[in-house]
């Protein structure tokens, strides 16, 4: 079936087959690698992407259903100079905040994280703990105990502010 | 983990669904959010040889009021909308309560009513919330023989919606469209609570409750429902009769949860006994009963 979308504001058309996963399209088909594939039934997270800015599970949905949509992968958080590498300063400040709190350490679950964390700030810029645990409890991580996870999704929430509201969506991020 | 190879039809409408699963020589099957279908796909627990995707008919997307003054929320109303929707916190808070404790905001995100309780999960919360409100089911179906486009539609209470774990009353070439829910009278009071190993797993047990009280502090009208406290979502009359005709009393409470421990039938598994399931309903049937009463009152 053919189908056209936009991933990370890039144009991207083909064919695809129907039960292929919208988590499998991503890495396979447009290359992006960085959606990792834990579970594959919707339970760890750590395929979390935006469909149309929202959060949802890559492997509870097929590419079919991306056809005119825009999809947003960790991908499509930093923003390198055209022709140079990704470096710390390029990083959206989700990355940042998560890089600065040790909110991390093997890796695998932090895509999902930010693009949950990314979409949660937006829609409540000035989260309680208790939220940020709320809206991060769909992310299993084997490493960190989640506690450094919280602080740096509260950490982001600072960075953000700080920025300024205008900075979330032109060039500077 | 991949799903097995299907054929695909993204229905723009009712009647294009309605088409799709008419052909009955095909099994098919409608796709709302996927969050239930599609890992039973990837498992190939479900095998269909062809899905019709919902999710580009707008016309069962919308919330709206039914012509006595009650809510219909079509099909494809999703939890997220529910969850944030003020007109629903307004009208029928139960719902702005129980769906917070399904699943997580991203499955929520693309979590649909109909698909909840089409899938007739008996650990789900949204079968067991909208028995305890009342609800009905708007079902249509391609007429036989008819014109392309000409619809049978029918109306079932969901109280005889729910026929076993995960079997309903519907059949192969219907199609779930809107669940109706009558208005909420003067004097109710509702409250959902469940108790979970981790936020957002299923819930071990779970119990909502509606009760409406008189001006003299009597309750004149009851319903209490249980998640995973038996086969399927289900309404526990005879605990709610006990409630009828009574104040709301901390002693009439506690017979009432008593009653509504004692005639589930919650199964055993690996997450808990089924002596702790009963605790769990008992405890928590006194804390919403207690709690819906308040609210009447407040």
């Amino acid at each position: 079936m053919r189908i056209a979308a936009r991933v990370n504001g890039l144009a991207w058309s083909g064919e695809v087959e129907p039960r292929l996963l919208l988590s499998d399209f991503l890495r396979s088909e447009v290359g992006l690698t960085g959606t990792h594939v834990g579970c594959e039934h919707g339970v760890c997270g750590a395929c979390t992407v935006q469909l149309d800015g929202e959060p949802v599970r890559a492997c509870l949905m097929f590419a079919v259903q991306v056809d005119g949509r825009e999809v947003t992968t960790v991908e499509g958080l930093a923003e390198a100079q055209p022709g140079e590498a990704i470096t710390v300063e390029d990083l959206h400040p989700v990355q940042r905040a998560l890089h600065e709190a040790h909110g991390l350490q093997c890796g695998f679950c932090t895509p999902g994280i930010l693009m949950t964390a990314e979409a949660f700030l937006r829609d409540n810029p000035t989260p309680s703990r208790e939220e940020i645990r709320e809206a991060v409890s769909g992310h299993l991580c084997r490493c960190t105990g989640y506690h450094n996870i919280v602080e740096g999704v509260a950490r982001a929430a600072e960075l953000l502010a700080a920025d300024g509201p205008a900075a979330h969506d032109d060039d500077d991020r | 983990m991949k799903p097995p190879p299907f054929d695909y039809v993204a229905a723009a409408t009712v009647d294009e669904a309605l088409e799709a699963l008419a052909d009955t020589s095909v099994e098919t099957r409608p796709l709302a959010g996927g969050q239930s279908l599609v890992p039973m796909l990837n498992f190939r627990l479900a095998v269909p040889e062809r899905l019709v995707d919902l999710n580009g008919i707008d016309e069962l997307s919308r919330i709206e009021e039914t012509e006595d003054g009650g809510l219909r929320l079509g099909a494809m109303v999703r939890h997220r909308q529910l969850e944030h929707d003020p007109f629903i916190a307004r009208r029928m808070p139960l719902l702005s309560e129980a769906t917070p404790f399904i699943a997580h905001p991203q499955i929520r995100s693309r979590g649909t009513v109909g698909g909840s309780v089409a899938h007739a999960d008996p650990a789900a919360e949204l079968p067991a919330v909208l028995l305890t409100l009342g609800a009905r089911v708007r079902i249509a179906r391609r007429s036989l023989g008819g014109e392309p486009g000409s619809r049978v539609e029918r109306t079932v209470g969901l109280g005889e919606f729910f026929l076993g774990p995960f079997f309903s009353a519907l059949e192969p070439d219907e199609l779930l469209t809107a669940i109706e829910m009558p208005p909420s009278a003067p004097g109710e009071g509702t409250a959902f609570d469940e108790v979970a190993r981790r936020r957002g797993d299923y819930a071990l047990a779970g119990v909502a409750a509606r009760v409406r009280l008189n001006s003299g502090g009597v309750c004149d009208e009851a319903a209490i429902s249980l998640v995973n406290g038996g086969a399927t979502p289900c309404l526990m009359r005879e605990a709610a009769r006990t409630l009828v005709g009574q104040e709301p009393t901390p002693e009439v409470i506690e017979a009432t949860a008593a009653a509504c421990a004692a005639t589930s039938e919650p199964a055993a598994d690996m997450h808990a006994s089924e002596a702790y399931r009963r605790h769990l309903i008992q405890v928590l049937t006194r804390r919403v009963v207690s709690r819906a009463a308040d609210r009447v009152l407040t």
